[in-house]
């Protein structure tokens, strides 16, 4: 509990307890500053992942990415960092255009309908020791999961008031992704909850921060339902938040640009900083639930400040999410569904009964090496028969004219 | 298993991020304009008219023949000839062009007009950042702009300004050969013709007229009055490209 | 009666209403979710933080898609008829009328669950809402579920099941030929 470590809620208190403000003043003034950085800093880290995203794939793709962009209207180039700036006045200068028989009203909210709940979503992720905006001990998991099925209908709206059959088209098979993809992603964090034993966010955390051998943090990835549960949550994840190879709804070379084909200008920028806000509360669950949160991985790293270590690991899974994107290629619809409904839905539920057997055999007092390969056994056994189901429907192409 | 391909296919991307850093292979940009990409030799732009030597109006190749205008297919050439002639690297006397211009935004760069030209006048540049403000005439381009010496020439297309000038030195060559061949005949005509007036002093005054060459070895000298002037005319212009071939 | 609750229930029944009373269909489904959402917040209001945002989740996350998916796959694009009032309004009214009245009666007369804070039997949390202690938790919601009302639960995974065996009985294409109807675009 080093004074770096805690020195947002120091700072909030001293705030808060100058003798100036009024009585009534109080809660909202603690709920503005509790809410205010937040926002702040994933407002910059959305303009600074957007110039490192480009620059990251570009150089994945063998060419530089921005570089030129430095501060505004001064020849100062600061490696294209600039860019996001840049890109947010063109945004704002570019002129609004509405189809002229477009439903008016819910074309105007349905930015506005991503953006808030996404924004919700913030709330309750723990950041570090002792700093969580809204702290829910009962339902902190169950409150994200509920502002993230509101962002879906944002979806359709946008899709419908367009009046564009393309941006229809492009809703819905957005809307059946992100329906299909919400159930693996729900049902992977069901075996966290199984053995923590509770659906605060918090108590999920401060369970992850007893140790194991060697000071080991105990993290839930380290076990092999947490491995397994890591990897579909990440899955899901991407198809959640509509991330190369997912991005099938938003794709320009699919439907122009999906259903947000008929917003220009602030609204496309609005629709575009949901997304990716979207991003970075599903990565920050991720860490939350299985990536240990805020705690090191070893106990003698305690030394540096706990928010240091979430958004290091926040980076780190962007930064992971940005090599696929330059990786793989995008799923085709069908594709899609497929690995939904038939890969990531039976292995999430293989990991839950998986997950109970861990905690069972834990308690009957299995050594913990058998207690790890048989869990591990049971969960690579129907990975493999379920890859292969997957796999043998691609086979060698036969040509029919050519020899 | 399902999964493998992935991760040999995020190792492949993973060596092409850290390699962009550290290998040239791996980082193909050339950031223009700080950076340039060499043209290649066979590249070509625009026309420009060659010169040999220094003075770019006396050493003009083109001849005013106006057989690249009658050629270009979108006829951007225009040429006006000129009234007075002077010599070329052989001695000859020619024709040289008064006006000569090429209009830049009509000209395709289909090098018609280098392919016919039978005195390796015009050859095409490589220079492409030509763009100007001038929407009515700024790609216009007159005589004194399109003239470039051979030394460039030299240096954007070398094995072709190496072919051509080893031909034209060749070309000299025979032509001093020869014009040297013709004086000789000439003065061995001369010579007999002064001794057969010799000869026959009064029987013959007519023999002794006029040194006409009939009795030369025709080498298909067509102008009586010219054989005065051309072996001085070749002796006064050969120096002028054979030396300029030779210090390269 | 504060503020909060005013708000809240009157967004609920103003969206309620205009469910019913607009024309264009879509906007009837989007007044729809804004009063779930309104409902979800009376939930939080009384303190049962859960069922509120399973509300939202459950209602807002998949009934709400299931209906605009109905009007876009049927009859979205019609234009709404006028309303038209013909002999059978005032019956029509009178009926909405007295049940709505059975129905508030049945729910002011209903005094058979205590006040939460009387039931110490149940794991109690430490005091979660503003509102005052609530006893009942996830945890004793879970332990019920699977205690005493294990059977009711089995019985509506079973319907859950058949009533999906028979969506994806209709969607499958069919055996000889070309895909059957009602097909999705996206599956298959």
């Amino acid at each position: 509990m080093t004074a770096l470590d805690q020195f947002p809620i120091t700072l909030k208190h001293w705030m808060l307890g100058l003798s100036f403000w009024p009585d009534w003043l109080q809660p909202i003034l603690s709920a503005l500053l509790s809410i205010g950085p937040i926002i702040l800093v994933f407002a910059l880290l959305f303009g600074l992942v957007t110039v490192i995203e480009r620059k990251a794939l570009g150089r994945i793709q063998n060419r530089r990415g921005p570089n030129r962009v430095g501060i505004p209207f001064t020849n100062v180039r600061l490696a294209g960092f600039g860019q996001f700036i840049a890109d947010g006045i063109k945004t704002l200068t570019k002129e609004d255009v509405v189809p002229r028989a477009a439903d008016k009203v819910v074309h105007f909210l349905a930015p506005i309908a991503l953006v808030v709940p996404v924004m919700l979503a913030f709330a309750v992720l723990p950041y570090g020791r002792n700093m969580v905006a809204l702290d829910l001990p009962e339902t902190g998991l169950v409150f994200f999961f509920a502002v993230g099925a509101a962002t879906e209908l944002s979806v359709f709206m946008a899709g419908w008031s367009s009046c564009n059959k393309y941006s229809l088209l492009g809703a819905m098979r957005a809307i059946a992704q992100m329906i299909s993809y919400e159930l693996p992603l729900i049902l992977s964090t069901l075996t966290v909850v199984m053995l923590a034993g509770s659906l605060s966010l918090v108590s999920i955390v401060q369970q992850q921060e007893s140790t194991l051998a060697l000071g080991i943090h105990a993290w839930n990835v380290l076990t092999p339902w947490g491995l397994a549960g890591f990897f579909l949550f990440m899955v899901a994840a991407a198809a959640e938040s509509n991330r190369t190879p997912f991005d099938l709804p938003e794709a320009e070379s699919e439907l122009v640009a999906g259903y947000f084909t008929e917003y220009s200008g602030f609204k496309f920028a609005l629709f575009f900083l949901g997304e990716y806000f979207g991003l970075f509360a599903i990565c920050g669950l991720g860490i939350t639930l299985f990536l240990g949160g805020w705690t090191a991985p070893f106990a003698f790293l305690n030394v540096v400040p706990s928010w240091i270590w979430f958004f290091g690991k926040l980076a780190f899974l962007i930064g992971f999410f940005i090599w696929m994107r330059g990786t793989i290629p995008r799923l085709r619809a069908d594709q899609l569904m497929n690995l939904a409904w038939k890969f990531l839905l039976p292995m999430t539920l293989v990991n839950m009964v998986v997950a109970a057997i861990w905690h069972f055999a834990g308690q009957a007092g299995w050594p913990g090496v058998i207690r790890w390969l048989f869990c591990a056994a049971m969960i690579l056994g129907p990975y493999w028969m379920l890859g292969r189901g997957l796999e043998t429907k691609v086979g060698k192409r036969v040509y029919r004219y050519a020899s | 298993m399902l999964g493998t391909g992935i991760i040999k296919g995020m190792v492949e991307t993973a060596r092409n991020f850290v390699g962009s850093y550290t290998d040239e292979a791996r980082l193909t940009t050339v950031e223009y304009p700080e950076e340039r990409i060499a043209p290649k030799e066979n590249a070509r732009q625009f026309p420009f008219l060659v010169y040999d030597g220094d003075d770019w109006h006396q050493g003009m190749r083109c001849v005013a023949c106006q057989i690249c205008e009658k050629e270009c297919p979108p006829q951007c050439i225009y040429i006006e000839k000129s009234k007075d002639k002077k010599p070329d690297f052989i001695g000859k006397p020619q024709l040289y062009p008064a006006i000569f211009d090429i209009d830049l935004s009509v000209c395709m760069s289909c090098q018609i007009c280098v392919e016919v030209c039978p005195f390796e006048a015009i050859k095409m540049d490589q220079e492409y950042e030509l763009s100007t403000t001038d929407r009515f005439g700024g790609l216009l381009v007159h005589k004194d702009t399109l003239a470039k010496s051979n030394d460039y020439y030299r240096k954007i297309h070398p094995t072709d300004a190496a072919e051509i000038d080893a031909r034209r030195i060749e070309d000299a060559r025979k032509a001093e050969e020869k014009a040297k061949a013709d004086a000789e005949a000439k003065a061995k005509a001369a010579v007999e013709a002064k001794a057969k007036a010799a000869a026959a002093p009064a029987g013959a005054p007519g023999a002794t007229a006029s040194p006409t060459p009939r009795t030369e070895p025709g080498k298909g000298e067509e102008r009586p009055g010219a054989p005065a002037k051309a072996p001085g005319g070749a002796s006064g212009a050969a120096p002028s490209s054979p030396p300029a071939g030779g210090t390269n | 009666m504060s503020l909060a609750f005013v708000i809240i229930a009157g967004l609920t029944a103003a969206s309620a209403v205009a469910a019913m009373a607009l024309r264009n269909l879509v906007h009837c489904a989007l007044s729809l979710v804004v009063m779930f959402a309104g409902l979800a917040g009376l939930y939080l209001q009384l303190g049962a933080e859960f069922v509120g945002f399973v509300q939202v989740i459950v209602y807002i996350g998949a009934v709400a898609i299931l209906i605009v998916f109905a009007i876009l796959l049927t009859r979205g694009m019609e234009q709404p008829a006028p309303a038209r009032i013909t002999t059978a309004t005032p019956w029509a009214v009178s009926i909405a009328v007295a049940a709505f009245f059975v129905m508030a009666g049945a729910a002011v007369n209903s005094r058979k669950f205590e006040k939460p804070s009387a039931a110490p039997a149940l794991q109690a949390s430490p005091g979660t809402s503003k509102q005052g202690a609530s006893a009942i938790s996830v945890k004793s919601l879970g332990v019920r579920l699977m205690g005493d009302y294990v059977v009711p639960l089995q019985v509506l995974g079973l319907l859950l099941t058949a009533a999906m065996i028979g969506a994806v009985i209709i969607a499958m294409p069919e055996r000889k030929g070309e895909g059957g109807g009602g097909e999705e675009v996206d599956r298959g």
